[in-house]
This record gives C-alpha cells, sequence and structure tokens, in this order.
C-alpha cells in the first residue's frame, strides 16, 4: 500500500514541474490572433495550458486561475485597458489570498505604462514583435 | 443558369483543366515550352551554378510556390480578360478607373467623446479628406453603455463612444449629412447605429433615402474572426435580413453590408483564405436577401467588400482582381444573375495594421506605402492608409496626416492611375490571380461540404483554420525563414520612444454624465413602451425589426437598453472552443 502511494506522490511531483498557466483576455476585446498563438507556442514547450475564451471579466480570470491551480497567467490586451484591468485580476487574486500565481501582462502597451504595472505586480509587458522564446523564458523564470 | 450541385467542383475541375490544355495554338505553346526547357538549361542553369539560393523553394503566403520566371505558357486566359468595366471585371470594375475618379481617401478615424471625433473627423475634412469613417470603441461594439461595469477603462479607448442618439447626433454636428458618406465601422449593433444615424437625418430635414454611407453590420467575419458578436448567429443574421430589406426600401444609397476580409487577414489567415471566407460570407448573404424575398439584382449593388492589404505585393493585387472575377462568375452562373451592374465587386481597403511594427515604428511608413501601391494596382474604390505609430497607440493627428499624404503622393506623383490596371498581362500576375481563384473554389467546395459558413463557424473549422496559419506564421518568423525589418533583422538594442496619442479617462466620465441627464431628461414611459415593442417584434420571426428600433432609438432608450433586449430574446454567443 506504502508503495502505491510512494508512487502517486512521485507522479504527482513530476507534473507539477509541468508549468500550469491560465491565458486570457480580461475585458471587451477580441483581437484574439496573439493570445492564440501564443497557447499553442506555451503547449508546444510543454506547459499545461487554459485558454478562458473571450470576454472574461477581471474578476472572472482571477476564479479561473484560482479553480484551476495555476502557476501563472499570461493576460493580454490590446484596447487600452491595460492599466485598469491587469491590476484588477491582481487584486482579486490578492482579495483571495492568492500572492503566488505570476500574472504576466502582454499587448499594445505604452512604454511608460510598463513602469506602472510592474509597481503593481505585473511582469513582462511584451509588446508587439516579441518572440515566444523571450515570453516562455521569462514565464519559466517567474514561477520557479 | 448552371445546376448549382456541384457547382464548386466542377469549376475547380474547369481551372485545372485549363492548366493541361491551352486553347490558343496547342503547336505553339509547344513550341515555347520546348524554348522554356532550352532557356533553363543552356542560359539559367550554368548562372545560378545551382547556387543555394536558386534553389530554395520561393512562396507566397498562401503556399504558391513562386517560379523563377513566369511566360505566356503559365497564362492562357489574357483573351477572356481583356477589358476593364466588362465581364468578368478581373481587370477593374470600371471602364476608365482613375482617370474618371480617384479612389476615396477614406481614413477610419473615432476616439473619447463624440465631441472628440466630431473634431477629428472636421480636421481630416479640411485636410482633403473626401469620405467620412467611425471607428467605436469596444462597448459600443458590444453593446454596453459607457456606464456599465464592463466598460470601465474602455470608453473612448480605441474608437468613439455611443450610448444613445444624442451622442450620434454630437458626433455629426456641423457635418453636412447630405453631402458626405460616411462609414460606420459596427457590426452586432449595426441595425441600430443605422437607426440613429438616420434618425438624426430626419431631426436635421434631410430625407434617409438620400443618405450615403456604409455600415459593416459583416457579422459572420466577426464569428471567425473579429469576435465582437452578441447573439447567436442565425439571430444576428434575422436582424440582418430586416435591415437588408428596410434599407432596399427606405435607404437605396446606403451600402448595408460591406463585406470584410480586413479581420479574417488580421487575426491571421492568408491570402487565399481571406479571399475565400470573404467570398463565401458574400454569398451567404445573398442568400438571405433571398430569403427575405429580395431579387439579387436589386439588392447586390448594395453589397460591398472590404480586404487588407498587407506585404505581399503581386499576391495582394492577384487576390483583389480575383475577387472581383469570383464574384461576378458565380453570381452570374450559380445565381443567374443577368444584370451586368448587379456582378461588380466594388471594395475598400486598408492597409495591414499586423503588419506594422512595434521597432522603429518610422519604417512602418514605407511598409503602408507599398501596401497602398498595391490596392491602388489592384483596383481599390477606398482606401484607408495606417499611421506609423499605430503599433504603440492610436494615430496621432501628426501621424495620421502623413497616412493621408501617402494616398495623396501614389495618386498625384507616382503616375499609376493613367492607365487602367497597368499590371494586367504579366505573366506572374495573372498566373497569381488564377491560382488564388482556384484555392478559393476549393475552400468553397470545403465549406459547403460542411454545410455552409454558419455550420462551420459553429463547428469552429474557419476559427481553426486562421489561428492555424497565424501560428505557422510565428513560428517562421521565429526561425527567420520570414523576415520582418526591425524585428527578426537589422533589430537595434534600444527604442526612442515616440510622441502618442492618450485618451483619457474623461471620456467616461462625459458620457456617464450625459447618459445620467438623458435618463432623466427622456419620457421613461415612451422608452419602456417602445423596448417592450421592440421585445415582440424580435421575438416575431416574420416581422421586420428595423421599424421598432427606429422607434426606440428616437425614444432616447439608449444602445444597451435595446441589444439587451436582444440578449434577453435570444441568449448570448459563446464561441466553440478554438484552443
Amino acid at each position: 500500500m506504502e508503495r502505491t502511494a510512494n508512487f502517486l506522490r512521485v507522479e504527482k511531483m513530476s507534473e507539477k514541474t509541468k508549468i500550469r498557466i491560465l491565458v486570457a483576455k480580461p475585458g471587451l476585446d477580441a483581437h484574439d490572433r496573439g493570445i492564440l498563438v501564443l497557447c499553442k507556442a506555451l503547449r508546444d514547450a510543454g506547459m499545461d495550458v487554459i485558454y478562458s475564451g473571450l470576454l472574461p471579466t477581471p474578476e472572472q480570470v482571477a476564479k479561473i486561475a484560482i479553480d484551476e491551480d495555476v502557476d501563472a497567467i499570461a493576460l493580454s490586451l490590446h484596447n487600452g485597458a491595460h492599466l485598469t484591468a491587469f491590476p484588477e485580476v491582481k487584486k482579486h487574486l490578492e482579495d483571495k489570498g492568492m500572492y503566488n500565481i505570476a500574472v504576466i501582462g502582454g499587448g499594445i502597451i505604452p512604454e511608460e505604462d510598463k513602469k506602472e504595472l510592474e509597481n503593481k505586480g505585473i511582469s513582462g509587458n511584451f509588446g508587439p514583435g516579441t518572440s515566444m522564446e523571450t515570453i516562455i523564458d521569462h514565464i519559466k523564470k517567474m514561477v520557479k | 443558369m448552371q445546376e448549382t450541385k456541384n457547382y464548386w467542383k466542377v469549376k475547380i475541375n474547369e481551372i485545372t483543366e485549363k492548366k493541361s490544355t491551352n486553347q490558343d495554338s496547342e503547336d505553339q505553346l509547344k513550341q515555347i515550352k520546348d524554348r522554356i526547357k532550352k532557356w533553363e538549361k543552356d542560359v539559367l542553369e550554368p548562372w545560378t551554378d545551382n547556387s543555394a539560393d536558386h534553389n530554395k523553394i520561393y512562396q507566397t503566403t498562401s503556399d504558391i510556390n513562386v517560379k523563377n520566371t513566369y511566360t505566356m505558357a503559365d497564362v492562357d486566359n489574357l483573351s477572356q480578360n481583356l477589358f476593364p468595366g466588362d465581364f468578368p471585371y478581373t481587370r477593374g470594375p470600371y471602364p476608365n478607373m482613375y482617370r474618371g475618379k480617384k479612389w476615396t481617401m477614406r481614413m477610419f478615424s473615432g476616439f473619447g467623446t463624440p465631441e472628440d471625433t466630431n473634431k477629428r473627423l472636421k480636421y481630416l475634412i479640411e485636410n482633403g479628406q473626401t469620405g467620412l469613417s467611425i471607428a467605436f470603441d469596444m462597448p459600443t461594439l458590444y453593446g454596453y453603455d459607457a456606464d456599465n461595469k464592463r466598460s470601465i477603462g474602455e470608453v473612448g479607448k480605441c474608437g468613439c463612444n455611443i450610448s444613445s442618439l444624442k451622442d450620434m447626433e454630437i458626433l455629426f454636428n456641423e457635418i453636412p449629412l447630405r453631402d458626405v458618406s460616411t462609414s460606420m465601422t459596427i457590426n452586432a449593433p449595426a441595425s441600430i447605429l443605422t437607426a440613429m444615424y438616420a434618425s438624426v437625418a430626419i431631426k436635421n430635414n434631410i430625407p434617409i433615402n438620400e443618405l450615403r454611407g456604409t455600415v459593416q453590420t459583416d457579422i459572420l467575419k466577426e464569428y471567425i474572426a473579429q469576435k465582437e458578436w452578441t447573439y447567436p448567429p442565425k439571430n444576428h443574421m434575422r436582424i440582418i435580413r430586416d435591415m437588408m430589406e428596410y434599407c432596399t426600401k427606405e435607404m437605396p444609397k446606403w451600402n448595408y453590408i460591406s463585406i470584410s476580409g480586413y479581420h479574417i487577414r488580421e487575426a491571421g489567415s492568408n491570402a487565399v483564405q481571406e479571399l475565400a471566407f470573404t467570398l463565401a460570407n458574400g454569398f451567404t448573404y445573398l442568400e438571405l436577401g433571398k430569403q427575405a424575398g429580395l431579387k439579387i439584382e436589386e439588392f447586390a449593388p448594395r453589397l460591398s467588400f472590404f480586404f487588407n492589404s498587407t506585404m505581399n505585393f503581386f499576391e495582394e493585387i492577384a487576390k483583389f482582381r480575383a475577387a472581383r472575377r469570383i464574384w461576378a462568375t458565380v453570381l452570374k452562373e450559380k445565381y443567374g444573375v443577368e444584370d451586368n451592374k448587379a456582378l461588380i465587386l466594388r471594395f475598400h481597403t486598408q492597409t495591414s495594421g499586423a503588419s506594422l511594427t512595434w521597432q522603429q515604428p518610422m519604417n512602418n511608413i514605407v511598409r503602408t506605402a507599398i501596401e497602398a501601391l498595391a490596392a491602388v494596382l489592384g483596383g481599390t474604390q477606398s482606401l484607408h492608409t495606417n499611421s506609423y505609430d499605430e503599433a504603440w497607440a492610436l494615430p496621432t493627428e501628426e501621424a495620421v496626416k502623413v497616412a493621408l499624404r501617402t494616398q495623396q503622393i501614389i495618386a498625384e506623383e507616382t503616375g499609376v492611375t493613367s492607365t487602367v490596371d497597368p499590371l494586367g498581362g504579366s505573366y506572374y500576375l495573372e498566373c497569381l490571380t488564377n491560382e488564388l481563384e482556384e484555392g478559393a473554389y476549393r475552400y468553397f467546395d470545403k465549406i459547403e461540404e460542411i454545410g455552409g459558413v454558419i455550420n462551420a463557424i459553429e463547428e469552429g473549422y474557419l476559427q481553426k483554420e486562421i489561428a492555424e496559419t497565424a501560428y505557422r506564421n510565428q513560428l517562421q518568423i521565429e526561425k527567420e525563414k520570414e523576415i520582418i525589418v526591425g524585428v527578426n533583422k537589422y533589430n537595434e538594442t534600444e527604442e526612442k520612444p515616440i510622441k502618442i496619442l492618450k485618451v483619457d479617462d474623461k471620456a467616461q466620465e462625459i458620457q456617464i454624465e450625459r447618459l445620467k441627464k438623458i435618463k432623466n431628461e427622456r419620457n421613461n414611459d415612451r422608452v419602456k413602451e417602445t423596448l417592450a415593442n421592440l421585445r415582440r417584434t424580435y421575438e416575431n420571426d416574420e416581422k421586420n425589426c428595423m421599424y421598432d428600433t427606429l422607434k426606440a432609438v428616437q425614444a432616447y432608450a439608449t444602445l444597451q437598453e435595446i441589444v439587451d433586449v436582444g440578449r434577453d430574446v435570444f441568449g448570448e454567443w459563446k464561441e466553440p472552443q478554438i484552443f
């Protein structure tokens, strides 16, 4: 019996090394080309990818993240609402005591907004033309 | 009229057979082919010495293989495509094209409050723009008012906010609706914004049958690519059916659907997919009009198209030419349309936003110029050129002016407008036109096998096709098989920030304040009554909902109040699993 339990624990451990990530656009923004490309790239990089589908609210994104027990959330917005929506996701996570889920941003984000986002706990904030490799490396670093 | 069953397969056979047997003299063709072989052996091979560069596979975005050289042996249908303004319109919709009238320079704009956008529209008119084109913000596109929780942070951010007729009145304040043609990029709530525009005209004593312009209304490409929808496809199509019927009768100069490939391309598809999915949507609207009891001859001229122009120069030009030919051919053969005027595909073009780079943004001026030139060489009827700063933010006035000037330079300085379809007869271009045509017919056949566009949307087939192409394209860029200057080649370590447009959150406050005021001042019993009537109409598929929409709008029911009636009756669309 004990052997089985040990074996199960090992299984779980190796599963745990696989990064589990939620990919979402928290708002009224349907520019999903980049995010669908990102989903495929993260999957091909060996991550467990959960895509929220379109139009969740920041609150819903936080809820999915908690329910799905993810290590990180990749957020994307192209509609100019990142300064409101990204911190909103972070806030809903923290309200539930979830400080250890990495929140990573991307989209059309002006340079001067990046610092503000960083200060509010959103890292990355990758702009157009960023390579998938850069994003993947960053995610790995953040969930370590 | 041809037997419609298997029509697509018949066309595919026709095209592939044409390739193997040339209808011009067989002997002559054989002679040319012998000469090509000889030239390849004696001239080309020694010159290239079988170098790696020569043996590399060259392809267009649609994976069409590109040969070293094209000759008359590659094109066999020149004699069927001799003249512009003549069936099948490959060379252009009109016989004298830009000699008669230049394309309309139509810069898409909109941000902040209706006052902000009104000011920008006037600025563009002063600078020589000839048609208006309005962008709306996300809440408007989805049918939420500025005071909705979902709209926080989004009001006026990527377009103008419209929450009620009041906003529309301000947006067009002091703009002569009788003289301008107005294009509105609005889809899910298109019937409501059309009703608002008509209501502004009515208030200003302008007969609505004189109104000229276009609403996008193309909900099919929303499900496929842009994804700004509210109700499920069948309910949206019913509303469009009602609009078609209403506008054909009451607003005969109003183009009520702009069938759009633009977003399909921006979402990551290639040229053949853009062409095929857009035209397939077009055929679906034709069927819808027929169901409404309209005659195609009567309403087809009110359908216009909207294509993307991106960087693969010749493939883009070929795409525009193929689009005209396919539309005219299918309408004539499959739908039995006899009036030539109803066969002509007219289109607006926008240069590609996705081709713009955040890195070294000034390079975007060059990209836009090349894309704009392709649109003109493809025979566009109107054109929007993107601004160089659009990978950073919404464009500044200064950047918009450069983009408009780009069109003016093409029109006034290059001489490309002196003759019609100047590239017609180019072996390469004509061959590409044929290849794109064939690729499109293959997709039409496939879509028909799935049971039509709406089934293909519900199954997620079209969405998955696009996402797959987008991903493959990204991999090509990462492997440096596709080069983007400033991104994966010739890049610089640091980017100098450029001046960008900032839309502040004041727009939201102003819009919320205005909504409060309207809700206080209007006759709320009248609003309730008109909305209840609209609900009954929505519930009765036989009735045309445009009349009740107009009444609700004119009672100052807000955009969301009207859309919520639909949400309640029809439900909301949930996209099938794409990833």
